[in-house]
């Protein structure tokens, strides 16, 4: 693996800050022989945005996923606030501690858009119900569906449904906020109205872990970005990364980006 | 007219009562190959291999087999080999619960097996745990998927009884073969008008079943 200098850099500022919300120790997985993740380090402080890119079966998704305990992991420790997650709740800890948003939305069908939003809070943390709809309300409010509290899933674009989704994870009031290619199965003209909803979450200080293709979006929205291939962190930096990546697996990537024709 | 026969003395009220055994056997049958069915199609769900093998063994026996040789073997079969004598109805019972239970079992195990993982995973990342995602989630999305082919096959249980008069049960079918013998030497054809009156009353069953599948079927898509 090619230990860059930016590298350096981040670890010497993540000694000087707050200790990170969320971090990745040593993470490894493993899918029968195949080694999605061989180790890799990552944290992510209060409030800051990281992005995470790399070309496509990296395990970016798969990152997420074990972070947020839907996957066992094989090695290595994941910690909130600096304590390790670990023992028999884990999973459980770790999925109430944080939320993740999909890139199929995966509203549920068989219930209307407020109760998709309620729906774990009241399971999962008993809360006063009244009060919640508000909250909820408020939520849907603030990406622009109250109107839609009442609808169906079924009956809204993607880009609505997206949205509603973001909500609903939001609800649990997560430490931090994994979105795994939240506008890959979304029409272009959609795009914008949900990453607009993530840009305004990170103006907010929320602390968002973030998968994307969207390179433009990436940009605008990265404290920093990291880049994964072939099992570790290829790269990490600020938003220099994208215009002077160091690595040449980083170059090669971004380069898939760009289109040039030769007249 | 040759028909007249169907209105004279007790015809139709026997045929009600041969109905109402039809009834009786089909609904009885429902009723526990409910809870049964659901249960082994949640269980069929499970990773547990042997729990798996048992269950696909029963299926597959149940379906391969015609429900008539299943009947015998539970009507005559019982009574020789293991010296448990049923009434032909309870036999019945048996049977149809038997064969609807595996039925509706696999329509719960294609049901739940047909919402896609990635709902259980935003259930998950939600924090739900196993039990709330599959009761709030999974469950009732898959009842709705669930919902016609079952009334479908409540509709194919109470045609197929018809087979239980050949163990002996007096059901509508039955009767109105009492009646055709009745009427036989004073209504050559009595057996078609017969044939047609029974066909009418499953008929006035079934029909409203299979409306309603289909507006289920509308309803949930």
């Amino acid at each position: 693996m090619s230990a860059s200098a930016t590298n350096h850099k981040t670890a010497l500022e993540g000694e000087k800050s707050l200790s990170p919300v969320l971090e990745l120790r040593g993470l490894v997985k493993r899918f029968d022989d195949h080694t999605v993740l061989d180790g890799i380090d990552l944290s992510v402080r209060a409030g800051e945005v990281v992005v995470l890119v790399g070309p496509s079966g990296c395990g970016k998704s798969t990152l997420l996923r074990c972070a947020i305990g839907l996957e066992k992991i094989d090695g290595g420790s994941i910690l909130l606030d600096g304590q390790e997650v670990s023992g028999r709740e884990r999973s459980q800890e770790l999925r109430s501690r944080m939320g993740m948003v999909f890139q199929s939305y995966d509203l549920f069908p068989n219930m209307s858009v407020l109760d998709n939003v309620m729906l774990a809070p009241v399971l999962v943390r008993g809360a006063d119900k009244a009060e919640l709809r508000q909250r909820a309300l408020a939520l849907l409010d603030r990406v622009g569906l109250a109107d839609k509290a009442d609808a169906r899933p079924a009956t809204l674009s993607g880009g609505q449904q997206q949205r509603v989704a973001i909500c609903r994870a939001l609800a649990m009031d997560p430490e931090v906020l994994l979105l795994d290619e939240v506008t890959a199965a979304l029409d272009p003209e959609m795009v914008h109205e949900v990453l607009q909803v993530v840009l305004e979450l990170a103006d907010e200080g929320l602390t968002m872990l973030i998968v994307t293709h969207e390179m433009a979006f990436a940009r605008a929205i990265a404290d920093r970005v990291v880049m994964l291939d072939g099992g570790g962190v290829v790269e990490e930096g600020d938003e220099t990364f994208f215009d002077a990546p160091v690595t040449d697996r980083a170059k090669a990537f971004l380069k898939t980006f760009e289109f040039h024709r030769d007249r | 007219m040759a028909a007249d026969f169907l209105l004279q003395g007790e015809t139709i009220s026997r045929l009600l009562v041969g109905l109402s055994v039809t009834l009786r056997i089909s609904l009885v049958s429902v009723a526990l190959s409910l809870p049964m069915g659901v249960l082994m199609g949640v269980l069929f769900t499970r990773r547990n291999p042997l729990l798996r093998a048992v269950l696909r063994v029963y299926l597959e026996f149940i379906r391969v087999m015609p429900q008539l040789v299943l009947l015998f073997i539970v009507f005559f079969g019982s009574a020789t080999m293991l010296g448990l004598n049923f009434s032909g109805e309870v036999a019945s019972v048996i049977v149809f619960t038997a064969w609807g239970s595996a039925e509706l079992g696999d329509l719960v195990r294609a049901a739940i097996e047909s919402i896609p993982r990635s709902q259980y995973d935003s259930a998950y990342a939600l924090a739900l745990s196993r039990r709330q995602a599959f009761l709030r989630v999974i469950l009732p999305q898959a009842v709705r998927r669930l919902l016609p082919p079952s009334v479908n096959l409540v509709t194919r249980i109470v045609k197929t009884t018809s087979l239980c008069m050949l163990i002996g049960v007096v059901e509508v079918v039955r009767v109105g073969q009492q009646i055709i013998d009745f009427y036989r030497f004073d209504y050559p054809y009595g057996a078609l008008w017969t044939y047609a009156a029974l066909g009418l009353l499953y008929f006035a069953i079934c029909w409203p079943l299979s409306l309603l599948s289909r507006w289920l079927e509308k309803r949930s898509s």
